[in-house]
């Protein structure tokens, strides 16, 4: 099929030996690509129950079929896949910049890498040839130097890196990837996986060309989106960035507060993304081939944190701002900026300083257990200083590093009751006593607590549900959301700009038609995207998983919102969280225990899976 | 007579481009039906996340590639100033590559010869800068990119007294 490479590149680290095979098609029909083909080829490639450390367990880099064209926003990106080392499940994880592009141009759709290194390697892919080569000399340092030293050491500026940091190199389950500097395949501990292979960072240039099926058509359609995205759809994005999210959030009393002691913070003026544009943002970027540009890059250039420079979001401010109490953005900046050159995910980052807060401030944690550090909310320098302990994993970081529930089983004390984590991931920036159709979404993710595997917060706070029930229905409104999600992590286009497919799902039809010339229709697509749902489930069902890992913290289901305001009051029941659980199984068309049933799977094509529900 | 300079060429606003590449693309698209920026006559260049640049031929009153070339390959035309590369002759050895001072003129991937900017003129007008999501691109001259400093200088000087003035 046009549009994609064709090819799966399969390096094997123990033996350093590399081999490529073809695309498989009806995998590549039926799972598109990013997070849809590197599951399958994921689930073909390992053995169940394998540890996420061992070497056994794959890492799959995947970009999709539009990757390398100049589909606004879909050329740039890519997945990493592999068993999660936080969620014993599927984890996954996309990043967009320029890698994936330079991958798909290298000529691969995926690259499979198994085994593990015996000292630390860098692995170069420059089109056909692929080394493993020392990467003595890189460790240490952080992503950003890794692709600047790499670059230096071939003598190629436009080599694409993406690289873990020293929080990957020391297996901290919080570990991200990071390619462009700034662009960080963030959630799940995927960088903890390339730590544990001894594999400090793949770099890429390829030099082959880019082509789609139907070219006049594409590039006029390609001319429409570029029209779309200077619309309202992404508007956002544009203009304030997702840090708008701070004083919305905080006027509906739904943004989790001091490790969700609260569900407004008093000092959110102070770090809006008012505040932050207009004091911080230095310039606004963009990914290759993008039309709409939404990268806010924050300069502090004066005080404590002077010449720090980085990326900021809603989430990851939110994490590292209200979460910890902090309202001064200079050191939320700075925390932002040591996540990415030590190469933590900043959301789980920032959650577990707030948890460890929570910890101290309750006596869970003495002062000397945190390293002397007078860790009580609020305390701006406390967070930057646990951030950094955390990415180095030293002293109170080394317990620290591999997120709140593993570091709560290590300190017991009911601090369980604290970590604010589903299937061991820690949540982003929705409080979900408040929201419950998103409560229900982040139940389900499959790859754990999160906002981008559903985006079913948009129903509760655009007001489109009462947030504040429980009820029938919900079910759909999550299934549906997830599977347009599963759609765009596997085209791979960008989540900004999904407002610009008005028609959704035929207007993403129509892409796929133009760039692979294989008619796809609507209705095929959104059985597609259901299809990418369960072939997760089955992954995680495989490893261990089930309805009793689809919960959610303790403190959503047992501490009510204490906030004045119009959330006051607000908790997830039990009876709650099974009713939303039962509705969103049976319009999947699960078993009440989440199980998809032979006749589902049957439905959408996956037969050969169908082993995988028998041996549970 | 004294004639203002008309010879017209790409240039980038360095506060407005972002790097996202889009120039590169349909250069590649429209020079060589495929999306690559390796083919493209226009390259971005990002030194860091807020230093982001595309550069191409700036088709240079005195161009250095042309007399570089020991084979007479590359002839720079009176009229436009747009720089002609004849490929019989061209034989890839780089010297132009070289003198270039803004790396815009390359050696191409496939046929070995050089190729550079010549503002897609089968088209009737560039089409990076018909593309480009920033307006970070534009057609211009030497004489009004000296007007447009000169005048953002002089703004820069005077910022309260412009303010005031807009006030009123």
């Amino acid at each position: 099929m046009i549009g994609y490479a064709g090819r799966v590149l399969y390096v094997d680290l123990t033996s350093g030996k590399n081999h490529t095979e073809p695309l498989n098609e009806d995998f590549a029909k039926k799972y598109i690509g990013g997070i849809g083909l590197g599951m399958r080829l994921w689930l073909q490639n390992s053995k169940p129950k394998v540890d996420p450390f061992d070497p056994e367990n794959p890492l799959v880099i995947a970009n999709g079929p539009i990757s390398g064209t100049m589909w606004p926003t879909g050329g740039n990106g890519h997945a990493i896949v592999s068993k999660s080392p936080q969620t014993f499940g599927i984890g996954e994880s996309l990043a967009h910049g320029t890698f994936g592009t330079e991958l798909k141009r290298a000529g691969y759709d995926a690259v499979v890498i198994k085994g593990k290194a015996e000292r630390p390697v860098y692995m170069w892919i420059d089109d056909d040839s692929v080394q493993l080569l020392d990467a003595s000399g890189l460790m240490g340092k952080s992503p950003g130097e890794t692709e600047d030293a790499i670059k230096e050491e071939l003598g190629d500026y436009y080599i694409r890196v993406a690289a873990i940091g020293v929080a990957g190199e020391k297996l901290a389950r919080m570990a991200c990837v990071i390619n462009d500097k700034t662009r960080a395949a963030g959630r799940t501990g995927m960088g903890a996986v390339m730590g544990s292979k001894n594999l400090k960072a793949v770099a890429v240039r390829g030099t082959h060309d880019i082509t789609v099926a139907k070219l006049d058509e594409f590039m006029e359609y390609v001319k429409e989106f570029h029209e779309r995205m200077k619309g309202p759809a992404t508007q956002k994005y544009r203009t304030m960035g997702t840090a708008e999210n701070v004083l919305v959030h905080n006027s509906l009393s739904c943004m989790p507060t001091r490790n969700y002691n609260n569900s407004r913070f008093e000092g959110a003026e102070k770090i809006s993304g008012e505040v932050m544009n207009e004091k911080y943002v230095a310039k606004i970027i963009g990914c290759s081939s993008c039309a709409m540009r939404c990268e806010h890059m924050c300069v502090v250039s004066e005080g404590p944190y002077k010449n720090t420079m980085t990326r900021m979001e809603y989430e990851t401010l939110w994490a590292l701002g209200p979460y910890c109490g902090v309202d001064r953005l200079d050191a939320i900046i700075k925390a932002m900026e040591l996540t990415n050159y030590y190469g933590v995910d900043a959301i789980s980052a920032g959650v577990t300083v707030g948890f460890a807060m929570d910890c101290y401030e309750r006596g869970i944690l003495t002062q000397k257990e945190v390293d002397g550090i007078d860790a009580k909310f609020g305390n701006a320098e406390a967070m930057v200083q646990l951030v950094e302990k955390i990415g180095k994993r030293e002293g109170v970081g080394d317990l620290l590093a591999d997120g709140c529930k593993f570091a709560a089983d290590k300190i017991n004390k009911g601090s369980e009751k604290l970590a604010a984590t589903i299937k061991g991931v820690e949540i982003t920036g929705y409080d979900l006593r408040c929201l419950k159709t998103a409560a229900l979404g982040f139940a389900v993710s499959f790859r754990g607590a999160d906002h981008n595997r559903h985006g079913a917060y948009a129903f509760d706070v655009k007001g489109k549900v009462n947030r504040l029930i429980a009820e029938k229905g919900r079910g759909k409104l999550v299934r549906d959301m997830e599977d347009v999600y599963n759609l765009i992590d596997s085209f791979i286009v960008c989540k900004f700009s999904r407002g610009t497919y008005y028609k959704e799902l035929p207007d993403m039809a129509k892409l796929y038609t133009l760039v692979t010339g294989y008619d796809m229709t609507p209705e095929e697509l959104k059985k597609t995207g259901e299809r990418i749902n369960n072939l997760a489930r089955l992954i995680n069902l495989r490893e261990g998983l089930g309805r009793k890992d689809d919960n959610l913290p303790y403190k959503v289901m047992h501490d009510p919102i204490p906030d004045e305001g119009p959330s006051k009051g607000a908790y997830v029941t039990q009876q709650e969280l099974d009713l939303l659980l039962d509705d969103y199984y049976e319009s999947r068309g699960w078993t009440k225990e989440g199980v998809p049933t032979e006749e589902k799977l049957k439905e959408l094509g996956m037969d050969e899976l169908i082993p995988l529900v028998k041996c549970n | 007579m004294v004639k203002l300079h008309e010879r017209k060429f790409v240039a980038a606003d360095p506060d407005k481009c972002v790097g996202c590449q889009v120039c590169e693309y349909i250069c590649s698209l429209t020079k060589e039906k495929a999306f690559n920026p390796l083919k493209s006559r226009i390259r971005v260049v990002r030194i860091n996340q807020l230093i982001n640049l595309a550069v191409t031929c700036r088709l240079c009153e005195d161009p250095p590639c042309v007399g570089a070339c020991p084979r007479k390959a590359l002839t720079q035309s009176e009229e436009t100033g747009l720089i002609a590369v004849d490929k019989d002759k061209c034989n890839g050895c780089g010297w132009c590559i070289e003198a270039c001072d803004y790396g815009a003129i390359m050696l191409h991937p496939e046929n070995k010869v050089v190729y550079v900017c010549d503002l897609c003129k089968e088209k009737g007008e560039p089409q990076c800068v018909k593309w480009c999501p920033e307006e970070a691109l534009e057609i211009t001259t030497s004489d009004v990119l000296a007007q447009k400093a000169r005048i953002t200088a002089v703004k820069k000087l005077f910022q309260e007294a412009v303010k005031e003035t807009q006030k009123k």
